[in-house]
């Protein structure tokens, strides 16, 4: 199944892309998806653990089940305000 | 009842917010404005500019819901949370937050908790630009989740 990837601030431009579709299993959690992710994008390694995730715009635990067409998105740490 | 929730790559109006929150009545109208503070970093450089970027559809949704849950603890009469994307300069507001309510207690502690809430949980990012045109992303607020 496929999923978007969206990146935002510091990690849109360590990958040097903001969003992208991935390949990912059926029943992949948004861990699995990041691993998948990372290995495309090294760069992201980094701040990785500092990020969270979002799935169709609501903050989501790395357990998460994703589904076909999911927009999962990575949210380096917020300096907004 | 309707709030005025809004992400704006165009300047915000302090007029428009206090004319929207002005209410017959509201005793107090809590105004606050975040504005872009100049800076020197370590190389002496001036800080011209901070450049705003944010997940739209989730800051939105995410400004929102601060304003519903404000709204379960402050009676509150009229509500506004603007904020900036792009470029905001030294001195303009990246965001304004109105909160009208009967008495000031109420409207104070409802503009302060918006603020700090936002700071922690909203999908927005800030990179400072420099004189020199060097740049650098804000340090965040990582929220780690399970």
């Amino acid at each position: 199944m496929t999923i978007t990837v969206k990146l935002f601030a510091i990690l849109r431009e360590q990958a040097g892309v903001s969003s992208l579709p991935l390949d990912v299993p059926e029943h992949s959690t948004v861990d699995a998806a990041l691993q998948q992710l990372v290995n495309a994008h090294p760069a992201l390694i980094q701040l990785l653990p500092k990020s969270a995730c979002a799935v169709n715009q609501a903050y989501s635990s790395r357990q998460t089940l994703l589904k076909q067409g999911d927009e999962l998105a990575l949210i380096p740490p917020v300096s907004g305000g | 009842m309707t709030d005025w929730i809004e992400l704006s790559p165009a300047p915000l109006s302090i007029t428009a917010v206090s004319d929207f929150a002005t209410d017959p009545m509201a005793g107090g109208i809590d105004i606050f404005l975040g504005t872009t503070r100049g800076e020197k970093n370590l190389a002496g450089q001036d800080l011209i500019a901070l450049d705003y970027e944010a997940y739209s559809e989730m800051a939105l949704a995410q400004m929102r819901d601060l304003a519903s849950r404000a709204r379960l603890r402050w009676p509150i009469l009229k509500l506004v949370l603007l904020h900036r994307t792009g470029r905001v300069a030294i001195g303009d507001p990246s965001v304004i937050i109105a909160v009208a309510t009967a008495h000031r207690a109420a409207s104070f502690e409802a503009c302060r908790w918006i603020i700090d809430t936002l700071k922690t949980e909203v999908a927005v990012w800030k990179k400072e630009v420099w004189a020199d045109g060097s740049t650098s992303w804000v340090a965040g607020h990582a929220m780690i989740l399970p």
